[in-house]
């Protein structure tokens, strides 16, 4: 006898796109911060843990919008048994761990590192560390007066595993001419703490445009387009979210960089104005930097969860429209 | 990606743009993260290089061995090192780190792009630049100068300059070189070989990691991590696949074991690592093979392919049902590539920065699966362990180093090589094997190791041993220094090559090695900036932030064999 045919009917189409499975919470974990006893979420990291208990942890590469690369090590803390110190930022909470946070040890190595960078780089339109070395007392002088500035492309030119003997007395700078070679944003690697961020804003955090990576090898580092090419030459599609991450102001509009130049940059007589991009349907947040009644600059507050701080070339670039003609030629 | 940047390398002796347009296209990676790769490389150029280029080593090792005078000899002779461009001349040289040939130093590495490309190790450098200059002129065709006769005694003769114990009665690791054929599998076969894959087989994966554990084997790369555990912790991963990577990237300076190991007994490691991959339920095995080892290159293929093609690598090895088979990856000249997730990240196609750790290998490694990453030494133990049964193997050595251990001592001694000894021999009945005149200083685990001093010969060579004295052993080298050295110029370059071979990522490796390097120009010069107090007080800063905040081992022992030159042996006060 055959069997009997089994009919099944399918289950309705959804009326909304269904939502992916809850992920199991991992459970709460015991640690402990600074000598307190604190109950945190399985899964969190350090960072997550001492921010959400109002413990200050100095951060320079992390974002929280961005995939956590624990490069500059501002962050460290000091986890009981462990031999080296740990980047708070991406270093996972374990149960019974004991942490501090301003240990004679992580105060020396927040120390060390900033003076490292600020002997190295050009911080001066990264007030954040200012701050930062005032509160570990920094003293970056003490490696010396900088060295002369590379000649333009010289930097890009550098071959791994090969550099000039110091002479000692002068302390090796990124310092180089900036690069501008396109209308809307300029590059000063001088200012560049190699932070990572704008690759990943240009990759798979953000753009997927993946128009610069970084090159070389150790102090010779560098962000590059291929071959070092211009922007225009490269795959950068403008959308401006490596300037929105760049803590240093190493990637800058090109007007602010002019206004600047021209000494007519002026934060304390700006005011943000948020709106929404008038340009497409999904309706960016933007905040619009008015200095003087002109748009200075636009950017994108990170906790919107439309644009997580991230914007295209219309809605970063595009409002030169709504000035009077004539007045400004870029 | 390597491979394929490394095939236009060796066919242009650069790499142009062009030719990195069509990777980029080909493989369909981004050509800026390309160029990141590319630029990350010694070994690659991305402006146009001479077909044949000398890399003349002036690391510490050959330093001690007139590696310097033969630079500026050569500099003198061909003009400033790395000229390149078409200037003419189809020839070029650059001064190189530490090629791994220290017990026959100076060396020389030669290579030699276009149709039938090559690279030749010259070692010794024997009739100073004349020899380099004649090599550039009509650059042989074998890969190893040394091996112009295979006659076995010959053979011999050339395998007892580096490895002085040949033929040597009860040797566990060092017994078949210079006496086995290297090519052979079955000379190999004939000589112990294949016994102990055979009875892995016999008594299964669970069987074979309670043997190693038993043996309380520790990893001889530098770290000296139980390698049973290790091999336990992949076993019982859930991920699949798993992988099985051989750290072959022997890059630091001073240590030459793996290379001796790979060129004179290959199949040892093929069966290691088949033993390592059935014990571990991996399929695939891959050998990170340093790119300035031409020779140990070309026998470890020639020792895969003669297993592929006797079912002991491939499906169904050795009728055991299990599938096995190892893929060699060179590298292309880069230090940090050692420290194992950095390598990880060079075998995906990515420029080599190492991983923040945890998650660790066991459980994120290669491709981000479980992986097993041992060290060429640990794995040529394997075979020796599993015939001699893993307790009987645990009895050798100390209650806390097991084992034979192997030793690369170079520098001022009369026999320079690779010696195998039981752990627990003391650092001077070592030095007086390879007869050492009176020392003034041993560098203990290489660049990223530690000084001692007279005082210290009798520390027993072991992992705990080395450690109460505030030593290591690293991987086992020991470069000995006379009382004439200029050890300020000897700690000058170990803090040179940290500066060129930090990768970049961290900030207190990327600018402390650089700090480093000119505070000791500043030494060197005796020109301190403020007091000696002063600088004494920044080296120890320097080296504070790069021990406790780096990402990884090159940044966290950077500053090691600096600091205890400047402070265990004073050298700063006296000057040579």
């Amino acid at each position: 006898m055959k069997p009997e045919p089994i009919w099944f009917r399918p289950p309705p189409p959804p009326s909304r796109p269904p939502a992916a499975p809850a992920r199991p919470a991992a459970p709460p974990v015991e640690v402990s911060i600074d000598g307190q006893r604190a109950t945190v979420p399985g899964g969190a990291t350090i960072l997550d843990a001492c921010r959400a208990r109002g413990v200050d942890v100095p951060t320079l590469c992390f974002l929280p919008t961005l995939t956590p690369v624990n490069v500059c090590r501002v962050c460290v803390v000091e986890v009981i048994g462990s031999r080296a110190l740990v980047p708070a930022c991406s270093r996972r909470v374990e149960p019974g761990m004991a942490i501090q946070t301003e240990s004679e040890r992580v105060r020396v190595s927040r120390r060390m590192v900033l003076e490292l960078l600020a002997s190295s780089v050009d911080l001066s339109t990264a007030p954040g560390l200012h701050d930062m070395m005032a509160r570990y007392g920094a003293r970056p002088e003490r490696y010396g007066r900088p060295a002369a500035p590379a000649a333009a492309g010289e930097r890009d030119r550098r071959e791994p595993g090969h550099h000039e003997a110091p002479v000692g007395e002068r302390a090796e700078t990124v310092a180089q001419p900036v690069k501008i070679d396109n209308d809307l944003y300029m590059r000063d690697y001088s200012k560049c703490v190699l932070c990572y961020k704008c690759v990943e804003a240009c990759g798979v955090d953000a753009q997927n445009t993946f128009a610069i990576a970084v090159a070389g090898r150790g102090f010779d580092a560098r962000i590059s387009t291929e071959a070092d090419v211009p922007l225009p030459d490269s795959a950068c599609v403008y959308c401006g979210n490596c300037i929105g991450v760049c803590p240093t102001g190493a990637l800058m509009f090109k007007r602010e960089h002019d206004m600047r130049a021209a000494g007519t940059w002026d934060e304390s007589k700006q005011r943000t104005t948020d709106t929404i991009c008038p340009y497409c349907g999904v309706g960016c947040t933007l905040s619009l930097h008015v200095q003087d009644n002109r748009i200075v600059k636009v950017t994108s507050p990170a906790d919107v969860s439309i644009t997580s701080g991230h914007l295209c070339i219309k809605g970063r670039f595009g409002f030169t429209f709504v000035e009077p003609p004539g007045k400004d030629s870029d | 990606m390597l491979p394929a940047l490394h095939a236009v390398q060796a066919r242009t002796g650069w790499v142009s743009q062009g030719a990195l347009n069509y990777i980029s296209r080909r493989l369909t990676v981004p050509p800026a993260e390309l160029w990141g790769v590319v630029t990350f490389y010694h070994l690659l150029s991305t402006t146009p290089r001479p077909p044949i280029v000398a890399h003349v080593c002036d690391d510490i090792a050959c330093r001690l061995r007139g590696g310097e005078e033969l630079c500026e000899s050569l500099e003198r002779l061909m003009g400033a090192p790395g000229a390149h461009g078409d200037n003419g001349r189809a020839t070029s040289w650059m001064r190189s780190p530490c090629l791994g040939q220290c017990e026959r130093a100076p060396a020389a590495l030669l290579t030699v792009a276009g149709e039938r490309p090559r690279t030749i190790t010259l070692a010794p450098v024997e009739n100073g630049v004349a020899s380099i200059v004649d090599l550039l002129r009509d650059p042989p065709d074998t890969s190893d100068t040394r091996l112009g006769a295979h006659a076995p005694d010959d053979r011999r003769r050339l395998v007892s300059r580096s490895v002085p114990q040949v033929g040597q009665a009860g040797l566990r690791l060092l017994g078949r070189i210079g006496r086995v054929d290297p090519t052979s599998l079955e000379a190999y076969r004939a000589s112990d070989g294949y016994r102990a894959l055979a009875r892995a087989v016999e008594i299964g994966p669970a069987a074979v990691i309670a043997e190693v554990v038993a043996s309380k084997l520790l990893g001889r790369g530098g770290a000296a991590f139980p390698t049973g555990r290790k091999w336990d912790a992949v076993a019982k991963a859930e991920a699949r696949p798993h992988y099985l990577v051989c750290n072959a990237d022997e890059s630091e300076p001073g240590t030459f074991k793996d290379r001796l190991l790979m060129e004179e007994d290959p199949f040892a490691l093929v069966e290691g690592m088949t033993v390592a991959g059935y014990a571990t339920g991996c399929e695939r095995g891959y050998l990170y093979l340093r790119g300035e080892y031409p020779l140990a290159a070309e026998r470890m293929a020639g020792a895969i392919a003669a297993a592929r093609a006797a079912g002991l690598l491939g499906a169904d090895v050795m009728g055991g049902g299990f599938t096995f088979d190892i893929e060699i990856r060179r590298g292309a000249g880069a230090y940090i590539c050692g420290e194992e997730t950095a390598l990880f990240n060079s075998i995906e196609g990515k420029r080599g920065e190492p991983r923040n750790k945890p998650p660790f290998p066991v459980e994120v490694g290669l491709f981000g699966r479980p992986t097993v990453v041992n060290n060429v030494e640990t794995l040529v133990n394997v075979p020796a362990l599993l015939r001699e049964g893993g307790a009987a193997y645990g009895g050798v050595g100390t209650e806390g180093s097991t084992g034979p251990k192997l030793f690369c001592v170079s520098g001022e001694v009369a026999r320079p090589g690779l010696y195998e000894a039981p752990f627990g021999i003391t650092l001077r009945q070592l030095l007086d094997l390879a007869g050492a005149a009176p020392v003034r200083a041993v560098l203990l685990g290489g660049a990223a190791g530690v000084f001692v001093g007279p005082a210290d010969l009798d520390v027993p060579l072991t992992f705990e041993g080395t450690r109460a004295i505030g030593a290591t052993l690293g991987s086992g080298v020991i470069m000995v220094f006379g009382e004439s050295v200029d050890m300020l110029d000897i700690v000058r370059r170990i803090a040179e090559f940290f500066r060129d071979e930090s990768c970049g990522q961290c900030v207190p490796c990327r600018v402390g090695t650089v700090r480093q390097e000119e505070l000791l120009a500043r030494l060197r010069a005796r020109r301190p900036l403020g007091s000696d107090a002063e600088e004494m007080a920044l080296l120890k800063d320097l080296g504070q932030v790069m021990r406790d905040a780096s990402i990884c081992g090159l940044g966290q022992t950077a500053s090691s064999a600096v600091e205890s030159a400047i402070f265990r042996l004073s050298i700063a006060g006296r000057r040579a």
